[in-house]
This record gives structure tokens, C-alpha cells and sequence, in this order.
């Protein structure tokens, strides 16, 4: 009996293992292909499609960032992804918060419009866009590309963090009340920290967004030292010629921060509400 | 968890506030703006500008925005606000060409092209005082009186606008084309001789190709490869033979409205794609292919065919140097009629009308279509040069694509113009024949419908507004 | 006195609470009801983009697109595209979401690999799967032949049974990552006392997941599948890098229909009204999937 429920037990545990790593391996491996392509050359890349390479070409991590000019195209994307990054996080959190704790009249009018931002494609208005920030005088400069997409990342940010707040608690933000905190208290002290996981979930995706952009940085800027990461990317791909190795090599350069930043973030996701309680 | 916010915030006012406001160098200010989306081509074009500044002083400075989506949005947003660049290219058909045109935004030459205006006389002296390009000045009077000599004549010609065209535009030459492109057929040598076929005698007629395909599917080979998942491939290739089964004057007659897409010869045009395809010339899933797999596929020796353009030379080469293949004219149908390739102008750079360095830029596209310039960046870039004297140190591979320039053509110097509704569904349909969802018959008569609804609509619309002035 | 008083708390109060969405606002009211306004008007014009006339037509735009059974067809496409991410796609990310929420072995390292693919930029996945998908050379077949299935071997992209459903595998398979996050981190906010009360109350793991998981993550899950039906309706690059929206109109969607208007035919005003219709499409479906929510939320 005893051994039929552990049996049963390590059966259910080895199919879920065999679920999560076939899963895992669709999810790696064109990653690792990403990777050993960007060590071939242009003629091998195509006809030898063996993982392990033999000969690796690491010149062309080398050629790649001095061709596509990384170093000063990543720090624009440093800072655009920063800025929109914050921008959202901050007008999002504030907005979401008064629309799932706060009263005030036109609040849902508000809130449905803010979600409507999401449904309507931007196909039709990025010419109407450009004529707009011409109009502010934004048009090639850092402002006028960081602000649209802080306004392109909002509605779906308050969304989410509009869900999370709303299952908060009450008691925890009436005691916060009663310590004599104000609305902001509670927002800063309390929601803030116990959202945590949803702001995690909003700086990656978000993130994502900013650092893979490029038709607006294309639309927007036309000085080279404005230009974010993935107008280097664009020199490998002509019309005609794409140099497949160094693209490779430039894409996986251009990957590992994100990677990286999500390696951060997801332990936030993780360490949910228990801590963020017991600091509130 | 606060201290971080915070800092990020900090961050954030500090690059807003010392990165925010626009980059305020205007000590390097160029004299002349040139916009392109030709990123294969630009180190090519940084060097031509510092050269063209260390020999007379003028910045010219080279914007690239790629792919060429992106680029187009761009030049259309700019045209909004008047902001466009002294000279751009552009990425349109015909019909949006003339509308450019008749907005302002784009300068007619063909005042200096033909040598009514010699303006520039004063920069050929500086140049040749500066002690550049010694072979300019032997037959300087001959060749560069008339600015458009110089080209091929199909390069030119898609930056025409005749008397009396279609589009009601004031007839003139607005562009100036920097190469020349068209697209022909290739055939794979080495594939030839696995199959038994001669590798020196391609086919020359359209039994003759139907033939050499059976063979190759005998032998176990996949004929034709191309990028018809793009459509315009397959409306390049389908327009090449409908000129020579019909003839040109028909298939104009046919875009005025005159000739119905179910004529015979349409029909005829349709079933070439049916019997590719019944006889199993095609490689599988061309219809869903781009043209960068296309030419994966035939730079690995996995089809013995491709319908692609010059640019290849430079793919393949790259992909694989020892692919060992040549370029013909695609295989004759009609043999009374001859044989018309798409092609011309590869790209062109226009002249802002607007621009206040209207001549400097006249000067410095000049200056770009002279002989060392041009060998340079055919050389560098492996295109055909719009130059024709300059085409004696290309590959021979190049120089038969070269050799064909003659017979090319392209819609959009036609003295009609098809709604592109109408060549989406055309195009769209012969993707269905290939898969044989679709037959000819059942395609033609389709796109005949949706002609005739367009011509419809367009004569309504017409009349209402006649009526509305 | 005291009434007033009252009543001037009560102001500063709400104007407190304006403050609040007062950043968002503007933003918006800059950046989108201008653009927006403008696609409005430009869809009640013929307007090529480019020349200076515009010609009113009135709602004759919209005539032409709710009569054009091409747009229709490409919302099909991407309502079936969308239909198979809202199933497989969700069931997947939440399935996983589930699993690596317990702790189990490598849990971090799941979490982690989830997240890969949307991470990857579009030109690799295009390259991978149209490799996998080649009807000559490609992966897919090379297994179907090994496993003695070669007759069932095809160019999966270039065929209309397939290519749709194929297309829709790339998008899920590059999806469902974002579900996975999302469902995480809303598992991870279900506070644990909770599954142990239910265990001591005696309920077994399906009993838990009915009774606990399932209500307190109704928010969460509308929230997943808006995003999805959003996501996928205007799902384009990936059309791009595939099939171009072929064979014939087999894996068109709205947005390649709208930017075929808009740059392939010039006709601006035209791609507006689609824009537009499109637009409204998805907010009734997003206003249905809110409704539904807020009723199962009742019950």
C-alpha cells in the first residue's frame, strides 16, 4: 500500500520532470544555436548546422562591437530603458493605486480609457505621433523618445498592478491608517512593497519592450549619438546581404542584459507577499 | 527595496536632465543631409563623403534608416512636417513617386541632366584645380554637357516623368539613380552535370526548361527556387512573361482596362505557374518562402534554378564562394516576341525641393555619378553602377546581368499603372495555382472581378468629385 | 461652518486622489488622444499620405472595409490564432506556472528557461522555425521520416492546412512565457497560510487548487487572457518573418491588411478606418472578457 502511494508518487514526479525538461530544452536550445552560429562564418552557417563548433570565430564578438558601434549605443539603451523603465513603474503604481483604493468621480470613465490605449493598434497613428512631437519640438532628442513609450508601456502596467492592488488586504492598509499614515504612506509603505512581485513582472516586461525598440528610435531620432542598441544590430542586415555570424554575434550580446536583468527580477517575483508583509 | 527605487529615480531626473534636451552639437553641422536605408552600401557612402569633403570642403553627411519599412515611415512622416532632408531616396511605387512630386518635396532636373544649366561648371574647375580625377577633364565637354549620357538609359528612366503621363505631373527627370539592378534566371552548373544536363547549353526556350526540370526531378534534384512568398518575385517573374506572350502594348491595354485578365494569353500566363508546379519544377514551399531563404537554398546547391536579381552575386558569394553557377535570360515562351527582364534603376536619390542647398546637392549627386565614384562603389558594393562607362572591371558573373540591361523593363515605366489591389490579388492568386488550391481560369476571372470593381469605384469617386467642385 | 469645513476636506480629499492618476493623464492626453484624434479624422478621408488634398468621404472608408471580406478573413486568421493561445498557450503557462510555484528540483532554473524565448529577438526565431518548417531540408520532416511518418512530410508554411497553424505554434511556443511570468507571480501572492488551512481542513491538491487557487487567481487569469487575445490579434512580425501572410490570404492578419493599405496601396485614409474598426473589435472583446470576470467573481 505504503510502497503503491510512493511508487505513484515518484511516477507523478519523473512525468513532470520529463513535462518541465522537454519544455526547458524547446526553450534553450535556439539559444544555444543563437550562440554556436555566432562563432561560423558566412559560408558554414547555413551548410554545417552542428551545434559544437570547431573552429570558433571569437573575432566576430569583436567585429560586431566595433562595427555596430555597441559601446556608444548601449548606453542610450541604458538610459532609455531606465527612464521608461522608472517612468512607468512610477506614473503606473500611482495611477493603479487610485483607481483600486481611492474614490474620486470619473474614475472608471478614467480607468477604461487607459485600457483602450491597449486595443488600438499604432499602425495608423505613428505618423500623427511624429507630427505631434515635432509639434513639441521633441522630434530627435532623448525626451521625445522616452516619453511615448512610457505612455505605450502605461495602460498595460496600471492593469496589472490595478489587479494586485485590489486583492490587497484591507486590514493591513486600516492599521497603516491608524500609525497615522496618509494615502501616499500607504501607497509607499504598504502597496508598493506588497506588489512587489507585479512591479517585478512590469520592470521585465517593460524592459524587454525598450530594449528591443527600434521603428520609433527610427521615426524619432536621426543623430547617431541618440541612437539605442538595435541600430547597431541594423548594420548586419542589409537589403540583400545579411552577415549572419555577426548579427549572431551582436543579438547575443544584445540579449544578455535582458537575461541578466531577469535574473534579478524573477527572485522578486518569487518572494512574494510573505516578505513584503513582514516589512510592511 | 526603497533605497533602490529611489536611486533609480535619482538616475532617472539625472539622464533626463543632462541627456534630456536634444544633443546641442552644431559645431560638426554637415552642409548637405542625405537620407538612405541602404545599410550594405554605407560604409561605401561614409568614405565617398569624406572624400567628397576633403576635396571641396563640403560635409556631407550620410543618415541610414533600415530595413526599409522603417525608412519609408520616416520619409513620410517628414513629409508632413516639411522636414525632409536636402536629398532623400525613396522607397515608393510610381503613383506615390508623382504624388512626392506634386506636394513639392521633390526637385525636377532635367534641366542640369540635359545641360541647359551649367551652374556647376564652377565645382567641375575646383575639382580639376584640387588635382582630382585627371580622366574627368579629357572629354569633360562631351560627356558631362549633357548630365544624362552618362547613365544607362534604363536607369534614368524610372525617374521620368514624360509628356503627358498618367499622373498629371509636369514632365521631367527627378531622380538620380546611383546603380542599376534587374532579375534573371540562374542555374546551378555543378547540379547540371549530377543530373546529366550540359552545364554549357541552359536552357533556351520554355520546352527546353520544362525538359531540363524533368531531368533534375529524376535525378532527385529541386528545380526552381525564388522568393515567392514575397509577392512582388512572383509578379516580376509572371510580368516578364506575360511581355512575352502578349507583347507590351497588350499588357498595357490590359492595365488601361481594355484587354480583360481572362484573355487567352492571361491564361496562358496563369498556366506556366500550373505546369511548374504539376511537373514538380518547384521547390517545395516557394510560396511561403522570403527571399533570403531563397537564396540560402540555392547558395547551398539545393535547387538548380533561382529567379533572383544582380544583387545575388554578392549574396552567394558570401554564402558560399565555390557555388559554381551562371545567369541567363529566363527561357523564351513566345519566340516571336522577345524577352523582358524587370529591372533599372536599383536606387535613386532625389532632391528636396525645399532645401535651401538645393545646388550644392545638385552638385554633389553630380559629382556621385562620375566615373571613379562609381567604379568605387561598384566595386566596394558589387552592385551594377548607373555609369555606364564603368563597367569594365566586374565580375563575369556581374557583367552578365550587366550585359542585359537592354532588354529590361518595369511597371513603373509604363505608360499605365495597375491598382495595387489588383496586383495583390493576381500575385496572391498564382500562389494559390502553385499550391493547387486554385486554377488558372478560377484566378483570372477573380482578378478580372476586382479590376473591373476598382475601375468602377475610381470612375464613382471621379464623378462625385467633379460634382463636390 | 462645520458643514463647510467638511466639505472642503472632502475637495481636498478628491483633488488628493486626482494627484494620483494626474502624471498618467497627461501623458496620455499627450501622447495618445492627439494620435488618436488624428486617425479618426484621416479615416473619414480618402488621402494618399503624401499630397496635400484630402477628399472627405464621409463614413465611405468604413463602407469599404466592413464590406471587404479579405480584412474579415485576416480577422479569422488571428482569431483562430488567438483561440489556440487562449487554450494551449494559457493551459501550458499555467500548467508550468503550478508546477515551478511548488518547490520543486530546479525550480529556479525553470523559472528561469520559461522566460527564455520571448526573450529572443524575432529574426532568430524566424530562421529556427522556418529551418524546422523547410519542406526540403527541414527538422520536422527529417523526424517524421525517421519515425517511419515521411508520407505526412510537407512545406508546413506553404500549405493552407497547415501554415496557419503553424504560425500559431511559433507564436505560442514564443508566448506562452509571458503567461508563465505573470501566472507566477500572481500564484506567489496567494498567501500560504491559506493552502495550509485548506489542508488541515482536510482537502486533497485538487480540492486546494478549486477551492483556493482558482478564486483568488480569477483576476489574474482575465488579466492573462486579455493580454493574450491582445497580444495575438495583433500579432505581425511574426507573419513577416514567416509566411508574408501567404499562401494566397491563408496567414493574413489585420495588421499586415492595415500596413498593405496603408504603404503597399497609399491609401491612408482607408488604413485608418481599419485601424479604427479593428480598435473597437478588441475593446468589445475586452469589455466582454472584463464583464465575465466581474460575474464569476460574484459567484
Amino acid at each position: 500500500m505504503i510502497n503503491r502511494f510512493i511508487l505513484e508518487k515518484r511516477l507523478k514526479s519523473v512525468v513532470m520532470h520529463l513535462i518541465l525538461l522537454s519544455v526547458a530544452a524547446t526553450c534553450i536550445l535556439p539559444l544555444i544555436w543563437m550562440f554556436s552560429s555566432s562563432l561560423k562564418t558566412q559560408d558554414t552557417i547555413f551548410s554545417n548546422m552542428h551545434i559544437i563548433v570547431s573552429d570558433p570565430h571569437w573575432e566576430n564578438y569583436r567585429e560586431a562591437w566595433t562595427k555596430g558601434n555597441f559601446g556608444a549605443y548601449f548606453l542610450n539603451s541604458v538610459i532609455y530603458t531606465v527612464s521608461v523603465v522608472g517612468g512607468v513603474v512610477f506614473t503606473a503604481s500611482l495611477a493603479a493605486f487610485a483607481f483600486a483604493r481611492l474614490n474620486f468621480p470619473g474614475k472608471n470613465i478614467m480607468f477604461y480609457m487607459f485600457l483602450i490605449t491597449m486595443m488600438i493598434p499604432i499602425p495608423g497613428s505613428f505618423i500623427a505621433l511624429y507630427v505631434l512631437l515635432q509639434k513639441l519640438r521633441l522630434v530627435n532628442t532623448r525626451l521625445g523618445y522616452i516619453l511615448p513609450q512610457i505612455n505605450a508601456g502605461l495602460a498595460l502596467a496600471i492593469y496589472i498592478l490595478k489587479t494586485f492592488f485590489e486583492e490587497l488586504p484591507k486590514d493591513l492598509e486600516d492599521s497603516a491608517r491608524i500609525d497615522g499614515c496618509g494615502k501616499f504612506g500607504v501607497y509607499w509603505h504598504i502597496a508598493m512593497p506588497l506588489a512587489k512581485p507585479a512591479i517585478a513582472v512590469i520592470v521585465v516586461f517593460n524592459a524587454m519592450a525598450v530594449w528591443n525598440e527600434y521603428l520609433l528610435a527610427m521615426l524619432i531620432l536621426s543623430s547617431k549619438s541618440l541612437m539605442p542598441l538595435q541600430r547597431g544590430l541594423m548594420v548586419f542586415q542589409g537589403a540583400h546581404i545579411t552577415r549572419y555570424p555577426l548579427l549572431m554575434a551582436g543579438i547575443t550580446i544584445a540579449v544578455v542584459p535582458i537575461v541578466v536583468l531577469y535574473l534579478i527580477m524573477q527572485r522578486h517575483i518569487i518572494t512574494g507577499i510573505t516578505a513584503g508583509a513582514v516589512k510592511g | 527595496m526603497k533605497v533602490r527605487i529611489l536611486s533609480v529615480f535619482v538616475f532617472l531626473f539625472f539622464a533626463l536632465t543632462i541627456f534630456g534636451c536634444g544633443n546641442s552639437d552644431t559645431k560638426g553641422k554637415p552642409d548637405l543631409v542625405l537620407w538612405h536605408w541602404m545599410t550594405d552600401r554605407e560604409e561605401a557612402f561614409l568614405e565617398l563623403a569624406k572624400r567628397y569633403e576633403e576635396e571641396t570642403g563640403i560635409k556631407v553627411s550620410f543618415e541610414l534608416y533600415a530595413p526599409s519599412d522603417a525608412y519609408s515611415q520616416k520619409v513620410r512622416a517628414s513629409a508632413q512636417t516639411g522636414t525632409l532632408p536636402d536629398i532623400y531616396g525613396l522607397l515608393a511605387e510610381k503613383r506615390d513617386y508623382a504624388a512626392f512630386i506634386k506636394a513639392g518635396h521633390i526637385t525636377d532636373l532635367s534641366d542640369y541632366m540635359n545641360g541647359f544649366i551649367a551652374t556647376n561648371k564652377d565645382d567641375y574647375a575646383k575639382l580639376i584645380k584640387k588635382g582630382f580625377i585627371s580622366d574627368l577633364t579629357y572629354d569633360m565637354e562631351q560627356k558631362f554637357k549633357e548630365w544624362r549620357r552618362i547613365f544607362f538609359k534604363k536607369a534614368l528612366e524610372v525617374n521620368i516623368f514624360p509628356e503627358g503621363n498618367q499622373w498629371g505631373v509636369k514632365p521631367g527627370i527627378y531622380g538620380v539613380p546611383i546603380d542599376v539592378t534587374n532579375i534573371q534566371m540562374l542555374y546551378n552548373k555543378d547540379l547540371f552535370k549530377e543530373a546529366g544536363l550540359d552545364p554549357e547549353k541552359p536552357p533556351k526556350t520554355w520546352e527546353e526548361f520544362i525538359e531540363a526540370g524533368r531531368t533534375l526531378k529524376a535525378a532527385g534534384i529541386p528545380g526552381l527556387v525564388s522568393g515567392w512568398g514575397e509577392i512582388w518575385m512572383i509578379d516580376c517573374f509572371a510580368s516578364n512573361y506575360a511581355m512575352n506572350i502578349m507583347g507590351k502594348d497588350k499588357v498595357v491595354a490590359t492595365i488601361k482596362g481594355k484587354v480583360p485578365y481572362t484573355d487567352p494569353d492571361w491564361l496562358k500566363v496563369f498556366h506556366l505557374f500550373k505546369e511548374m508546379a504539376d511537373e514538380g519544377i518547384l521547390a517545395p514551399g516557394i510560396v511561403a518562402m522570403v527571399n533570403k531563404s531563397a537564396e540560402q537554398t540555392f547558395a547551398n546547391n539545393r535547387a538548380a534554378f533561382s529567379f533572383n536579381g544582380s544583387w545575388c552575386v554578392n549574396v552567394y558569394r558570401g554564402m558560399n564562394p565555390d557555388l559554381n553557377y551562371a545567369a541567363i535570360p529566363p527561357p523564351l515562351v513566345n519566340k516571336k516576341n522577345p524577352m523582358y527582364i524587370w529591372g533599372g534603376a536599383g536606387a535613386s536619390f532625389l532632391i528636396n525641393e525645399k532645401s535651401k542647398a538645393k545646388e550644392e546637392a545638385i552638385s554633389f549627386l553630380k559629382w556621385l555619378t562620375y566615373e571613379p565614384q562609381q567604379a568605387f562603389l561598384s566595386s566596394k558594393t558589387n552592385n551594377l553602377p548607373a555609369n555606364q562607362k564603368c563597367l569594365v572591371d566586374i565580375p563575369p558573373i556581374l557583367a552578365q546581368f550587366a550585359d542585359d540591361m537592354e532588354i529590361t523593363t518595369h511597371p513603373s515605366i509604363l505608360p499605365a499603372s495597375e491598382y495595387s489591389q489588383v496586383i495583390e490579388f493576381f500575385n496572391k492568386g498564382i500562389q494559390s495555382i502553385i499550391i493547387g488550391e486554385k486554377t488558372p481560369e478560377e484566378v483570372a476571372a477573380k482578378v478580372q472581378e476586382v479590376k473591373e470593381r476598382r475601375m468602377e469605384w475610381t470612375k464613382k469617386r471621379e464623378a462625385r468629385k467633379k460634382q463636390n467642385n | 461652518m462645520k458643514l463647510k469645513t467638511d466639505n472642503n476636506i472632502l475637495l481636498k480629499d478628491t483633488l488628493q486622489n486626482y494627484l494620483f492618476v494626474l502624471p498618467a493623464l497627461i501623458l496620455f492626453a499627450t501622447f495618445y488622444i492627439y494620435p488618436v484624434y488624428k486617425v479618426f479624422e484621416l479615416s473619414l478621408f480618402e488621402y494618399d499620405g503624401i499630397s496635400p488634398q484630402k477628399y472627405f468621404v464621409g463614413l465611405g472608408n468604413f463602407k469599404d472595409a466592413l464590406g471587404n471580406s479579405i480584412w474579415w478573413h485576416s480577422m479569422r486568421n488571428a482569431g483562430y490564432i488567438t483561440f489556440l493561445a487562449l487554450t494551449f498557450q494559457n493551459a501550458l503557462a499555467l500548467l508550468l506556472a503550478l508546477i515551478v510555484d511548488r518547490d520543486i528540483k530546479g525550480g529556479r532554473f525553470y523559472r528561469i528557461v520559461f522566460y527564455l524565448p520571448p526573450v529572443l529577438s524575432g529574426i532568430v526565431i524566424g530562421l529556427i522555425w522556418n529551418w524546422i518548417y523547410d519542406g526540403n531540408y527541414g527538422l520536422l520532416n527529417h523526424w517524421l521520416s525517421a519515425l517511419g511518418l515521411g508520407k505526412l512530410a510537407r512545406a508546413w508554411l506553404a500549405d493552407p492546412k497547415t501554415a496557419l497553424t503553424c504560425v500559431g505554434i511559433i507564436h505560442m511556443w514564443r508566448g506562452f512565457g509571458w503567461g508563465f511570468i505573470i501566472l507566477l507571480a500572481g500564484l506567489q501572492n496567494i498567501p500560504r497560510e491559506l493552502y495550509e488551512a485548506a489542508r488541515i481542513d482536510g482537502a486533497n491538491s485538487r480540492g486546494i487548487f478549486t477551492r483556493v487557487t482558482v478564486p483568488l487567481m480569477i483576476p489574474v487569469f482575465v488579466l492573462v487572457m486579455i493580454l493574450t487575445v491582445l497580444g495575438t490579434m495583433q500579432i505581425y512580425d511574426l507573419i513577416v518573418a514567416t509566411t508574408g501572410g501567404g499562401p494566397g490570404y491563408h496567414t493574413e492578419v489585420p495588421i499586415t491588411r492595415i500596413l498593405a493599405a496603408m504603404i503597399g496601396s497609399s491609401r491612408f485614409g482607408y488604413a485608418c478606418s481599419l485601424g479604427l474598426i479593428f480598435g473597437v473589435v478588441l475593446l468589445i472583446v475586452s469589455m466582454i472578457q472584463l464583464k465575465l470576470s466581474k460575474l464569476l467573481k460574484q459567484t
